[in-house]
């Protein structure tokens, strides 16, 4: 291991980029996307150098950890460092950045609709960069808050300047319903605060020392809603979800990418990181409940995702079925569905990054409609787009092959093995999925050439080099992390497994089924 | 005991079985159009090569003794969380092998078929591209030593299938038949997952050896469920009630994808599936039970519909279903049935290719028409395809010397072991395979000229007739090489079990009258549509025929109590969404927007919300605070 300030410096070079992607003239826009492409790939550079070094069999809890005061007088500390879910998040947030920002090459000029600059744009995406590194890499949980809040700036942004139509009602309900989680996070932060001054004498955000509190269960209870609450909003759990459809139908493919692929993971990744570990008793008792609230937006996401005519808002609802999926499997509470939920938030980052653009794409070839029934029979001219089309859409039913079925199958199992039930039911919502999946591709894709697509002006052609160059990486890591997926899974479990080591909850009974044996069974 | 020794020798390229047609495939796909030309030979080349690979295997299995014969490689470590520990492994052993000789050695000759009937195609490259996908998933299915990985090579399998019920995705029906086939293979796969849980939660493994080897220590119960998740995953794959909807549709498919896939191999997984978990059904009476059932019941259906299609792909499809029927009928016997199921597998691989083969060369001649009542009179039209569909036909009715009559009777003999009653059913529907395979060829091959005006019927080229030549000669010979020189229930004894049980009546008994059956069946349809002349027009024909016609309305039973209902309950949730769900939200922001109206009308939008949230969040702040001083 290695002294240097990694994360810091993964964080620093983006937000120095944005800086000087800002001041640039407005006259030059190439410069400004070239700079930004360049900073975006020095960071997955340096990410990729980083994730080398990262010791899977590290008894220690994070790595490249740094550590200043920053304000003492409250016990704050600039503190970061990861561990095997921070890292692969990290990774993913610098694989995804990269993408968008070769895919939205052409997104923002010539857009008479925007308000914004180009430069503009791409500055805030480099900011968002360095916000989600430090929000994955935080071990202080004000300096976790604080990136939590601030993400929040350039996203709505994003969504309000160089969106769609709609976009300000959709930057508006995005924005409210994040800062009113924000606060109740706030609310039980303080209070986590106050709790802390009891049990250690001095205040402190640190998270191995909070983790280390034994805090009275109905206290726990109660600070748990408040964390919940944010994360249940940022993931987003069923009823919290109306925010993402809007913000999904009205944002640029990029910055559904990012919003969806990365930031939401926020939340989920939150639950695993924070919930558990400081409130293990709450995290118990309510996890009924979450896993209830989960079950209802596996099918409550896919259902409805079965009727939507529009592509945006069927991706935001598979979405969601799929935190559905995730938080299910944080909240059974077992090393399989753990390690299963991680897995798939990057199998879910992946699969949603080449939903979005490659749909991007084809609205861009048809006045940004995204309209299912504008389309049909586009693989009859565009047979590379259609063939993107088609890994995305199997990587969101999670074909076996595909990283995401990976993540999929051990959630299904981990509910599986501590309530046989609940994975038995959960497993159910397959069927919808492909449903859903696959009606989209039918309609869109495949049977005859819309006949408006043969119109002037709607020539449909097919992906350029450009386009091509953003989507080979996500899909090639789609299908390789599917049939190799060891060095996710090397990391990501002695992560989970101190997670569940400090959340106390028993393991399932392995083998319950062979309790009671009989013998007749064994004539043979 | 069997032994399981490391790939050693000609074993140590297992991997590459699967990894020839798999770059195949890739090479096609990602070529583009610069590998038009030469891209379908690299496909069939690399069919080819996996094919050779897999006959030297056999050469060097046969050369070992019996117990000896089982071979695992471990190419790497690959789902491991905890206990659930799945490696990428191989397993070569006798029931792989033949699976494996099946699909490289039908799959070449299929491969090199279409060579010819798609040469007119413009994307006759993707095409090889999606069978070489098929290809090597099904390779991956038969030599996967784990549940886990077998459902990668099934799922692989499955989409191959989708791409290619799809090919002439410019057809409305096309699209919707690959959508459809998916979607109910799907439920399938829902029975593959959970079975897949809780194998892994009863036995601590996912791998064939550990949990067979532990099958005795279960108890009764979880077996029969697994047994039963495992028998609705094969009946997805196979086609078998109640899952049977998709497979009549999934013609839509080019013929050569018919002949591979949906006939001889992919939908014979499910056999292989119960066939490979046999330690689970020996010790689940009640789960085997279930897959007599329904085996017998898709024997039936299948045989009813295949009676009344006049689509000759649609009439073999039903064919494909009842004879898939009679194996899981014959691998839900138990050991008395599994090595004769597998058996009929391979005769059927062989003659069912042939036939479809055989039929898409006569489609070939009479421009891609599939009705029957259009044909007639073919025989002389079309030499080589009329003699080589009579060598399938002879063998799937069952008449000797033919493949098909040694691997159905050895199913119905067996069936009689059981019970009476099941071998009567069992002859009763070979009578009516008899019946439904005779009009086929009589509307087909004989009686009067009944084509359309601008149809002009001619044989087809040699790259199409010779692979048609040698699945004839398999559909002759196959049965009896299989049974006298390979000692087939032998070879398979040590994987899958064997033993025979005496039968009520000499077996002579058994044989007899099932052929007297077969050639009254036989005699019927003769008389019915070669005698007599074969109106243009269908004529409305009784209630069953009507049926049969409706796919015994296995669609209109799928859309009641499915499909409507879903699409019903997901459009009602959808508005209560729109209204409820963010009705309330945008209810409580538009109150609170007023409010905030009220108390700063000069600022922005922005600014009114957040100054907004901020005093809601001050108040919520102060009550937690309080709250927490409580505690």
């Amino acid at each position: 291991m290695t002294d240097f300030p990694w994360l810091t410096a993964i964080g620093v070079v983006p937000l120095i980029g944005s800086l000087v992607v800002a001041l640039l003239p407005k006259s030059k826009p190439m410069l400004a996307k070239q700079i930004a492409m360049i900073v975006s790939l020095v960071v997955l550079g340096m990410t990729i150098a980083m994730a080398l070094q990262f010791d899977g069999k590290s008894t220690e809890p994070f790595q490249f950890v740094e550590s200043y005061p920053w304000i003492p007088a409250f016990g704050v500390n600039y503190s970061v460092g990861v561990d095997g879910i921070g890292l692969v998040l990290i990774a993913l947030a610098a694989t995804l950045v990269p993408v968008t920002i070769l895919a939205g090459w052409r997104d923002i000029e010539g857009d008479q609709e925007s308000e914004g600059s180009v430069k503009g744009y791409f500055a805030l995406v480099l900011v968002l960069e360095a916000l989600m590194i430090g929000v994955f890499a935080a071990t202080d949980v004000f300096l976790f808050y604080v990136f939590f809040e601030v993400m929040l700036v350039p996203v709505y942004f994003m969504i309000g300047r160089y969106g769609g139509p709609q976009r300000s009602y959709a930057a508006i309900k995005f924005l409210l319903y994040s800062l009113l989680g924000g606060l109740f996070m706030l609310a039980a932060l303080v209070g986590l605060y106050v709790v802390s001054i009891r049990q250690l004498g001095s205040g402190t955000f640190d998270f191995l020392a909070l983790v280390g509190m034994d805090i009275d269960p109905n206290t726990q209870k109660m600070l748990f809603l408040g964390f919940f609450f944010a994360f249940a909003i940022k993931a987003p759990l069923w009823p919290f979800h109306t925010w993402l459809p809007d913000a999904a139908a009205e944002s640029k493919p990029g910055t559904s990418v990012l919003l969806i692929g990365v930031l939401d993971k926020v939340g989920t990744f939150g639950m695993i990181r924070y919930l558990l570990p400081i409130f293990p008793a709450a995290s118990e008792f309510y996890a009924p409940v979450v896993i209830g609230m989960a079950l209802i937006g596996i099918f409550y996401g896919a259902y409805i995702a079965l009727t939507a005519k529009d592509m945006k808002r069927l991706f935001a609802y598979s979405s969601m079925s799929h935190f559905g999926f995730i938080t299910l499997g944080i909240f059974v509470f077992t090393s399989i569905g753990q390690t299963g939920s991680v897995v798939y938030m990057v199998a879910h980052g992946l699969s949603t990054a080449a939903l979005f653009l490659t749909a991007g794409f084809l609205m861009s070839r048809r006045r940004e409609s995204a309209l299912i029934s504008d389309y049909g029979g586009v693989n009859k001219v565009a047979p590379v787009l259609a063939g993107f089309f088609l890994v995305a859409v199997l990587s969101s039913l999670a074909l076996p092959g595909m990283v995401s079925f990976i993540g999929e199958f051990l959630v299904l199992l981990g509910a599986f093995e501590r309530y046989i039930w609940v994975g038995a039911l959960a497993t159910l919502g397959i069927v919808i999925t492909a449903a859903y999946a696959l009606r989209l591709y039918q309609k869109s894709m495949t049977g005859p050439l819309n006949p408006s697509l043969e119109a002037d002006g709607n020539t449909i052609t097919d992906l350029k080099g450009r386009e091509i160059t953003a989507l080979m990486p996500i899909a090639a890591l789609t299908v390789v992390l599917g049939f190799y997926p060891a060095p996710l899974l090397n990391v990501i479990e002695p992560a989970v497994d101190r997670t569940l080591e400090i959340v106390q909850v028993d393991a399932p009974d392995s083998g319950l089924s062979l309790d009671g044996l009989s013998s007749e069974g064994s004539e043979q | 005991m069997t032994e399981i020794l490391p790939a050693e020798g000609v074993f140590s390229l297992l991997w590459v079985l699967i990894a020839l047609p798999a770059a195949g495939a890739l090479i096609l796909l990602l070529g583009g159009r610069r590998t038009n030309t030469w891209g379908p030979y690299l496909g069939i080349l690399t069919v080819v090569g996996s094919a050779v690979i897999a006959v030297l295997m056999l050469l060097a299995m046969m050369a070992e003794p019996a117990e000896q014969r089982t071979v695992i490689q471990n190419v790497y470590d690959w789902v491991f969380v905890g206990s659930f520990q799945v490696s990428f492994a191989l397993q070569l052993d006798q029931l792989s092998i033949v699976f494996v000789l099946l699909i490289t050695l039908v799959g070449a000759l299929i491969f090199i078929y279409s060579l010819g009937y798609m040469a007119h195609d413009p994307d006759r490259r993707k095409f090889f591209a999606y069978l070489n996908l098929f290809v090597a998933a099904m390779l991956l299915l038969v030599l996967a030593n784990n549940y886990l990985l077998l459902y990668v090579g099934w799922e692989g399998v499955g989409l191959a299938s989708y791409l290619l019920i799809g090919f002439w995705q410019r057809k409305p029906t096309a699209a919707a038949a690959a959508k459809k086939a998916f979607v109910i293979n799907r439920v399938g796969d829902v029975g593959l997952s959970v079975a897949i849980m809780l194998i892994f939660v009863t036995f601590g493994s996912v791998t064939f050896q550990d949990v067979f080897g532990q099958v005795g220590e279960a108890n009764e119960g979880t077996l029969t469920a697994i047994g039963l998740l495992l028998l609705l995953a094969a009946a997805g794959k196979s086609a078998q009630f109640p899952l049977q909807a998709w497979l009549l549709d999934a013609m839509e498919g080019p013929t050569p994808v018919s002949a591979l896939i949906h006939a001889a191999t992919m939908v014979t997984a499910g056999v292989y599936l119960i066939a490979r978990s046999n330690a689970i059904y020996n010790a689940a009476t009640w789960a085997a039970t279930a897959v007599v059932v329904v085996g017998l019941i898709t024997i039936f259906m299948g045989a009813i519909i295949g009676s009344a299609k006049d689509d000759i792909k649609k009439s073999l499809a039903g064919s494909t279903m009842s004879q898939i029927g009679y194996m899981v009928f014959a691998a839900g016997l138990g050991p008395i049935g599994y090595v004769f199921a597998i058996f009929h597998l391979l005769t059927h691989g062989v003659f069912k290719a042939g036939l479809f083969l055989g039929a898409g060369s006569v489609m070939h001649g009479m421009n891609d028409g599939v009705n029957m009542r259009r044909y007639g009179a073919l025989k002389g039209v079309m030499v080589i395809t009329f003699i080589t569909f009579m060598a399938g036909y002879l063998a799937i009715i069952g008449i000797p010397p033919f493949s098909g009559f040694w691997s159905k009777d050895e199913i119905i003999h067996a069936a009689f072991e059981r019970n009476s009653i099941i071998g009567a059913a069992a002859i009763l529907a070979a009578g009516i395979t008899g019946f439904y395979m005779t009009r086929m060829v009589a509307m087909t091959f004989f009686g009067k000229k009944r084509w359309e005006d601008d149809v002009h019927p001619h044989e087809s080229p040699k790259v199409m007739t010779i692979p048609l030549i040698i699945l004839a000669i398999g559909s002759t010979f196959m049965g009896m090489a299989l049974l006298f020189w390979g000692n087939i229930e032998y070879w398979l004894e040590p994987v899958v079990g064997y033993e025979s049980v005496p039968t009520p009546l000499p077996t002579w008994v058994y044989i007899v009258v099932t052929l007297v059956v077969v050639i009254i069946g036989a005699i019927i349809g003769w008389v019915t549509y070669a005698r007599k002349d074969v109106p243009i027009e269908a004529p409305r024909g009784n209630l069953l025929t009507r049926a049969a016609r409706q796919d015994l309305y296995g669609d209109a039973i799928n859309d009641v109590l499915v499909v409507e209902p879903t699409y019903k309950s997901a459009h009602a949730l959808t508005t209560f969404d729109n209204k409820a769900v963010d009705g309330f939200v945008t209810w409580t922001a538009s109150f609170v927007g007023d409010l905030s109206k009220r108390l700063r009308r000069s600022q922005t939008g922005f600014a009114r919300s957040y100054a907004l949230s901020m005093v809601g969040g001050a108040i919520i702040l102060l009550v937690a605070l309080i709250l927490v001083r409580l505690s």
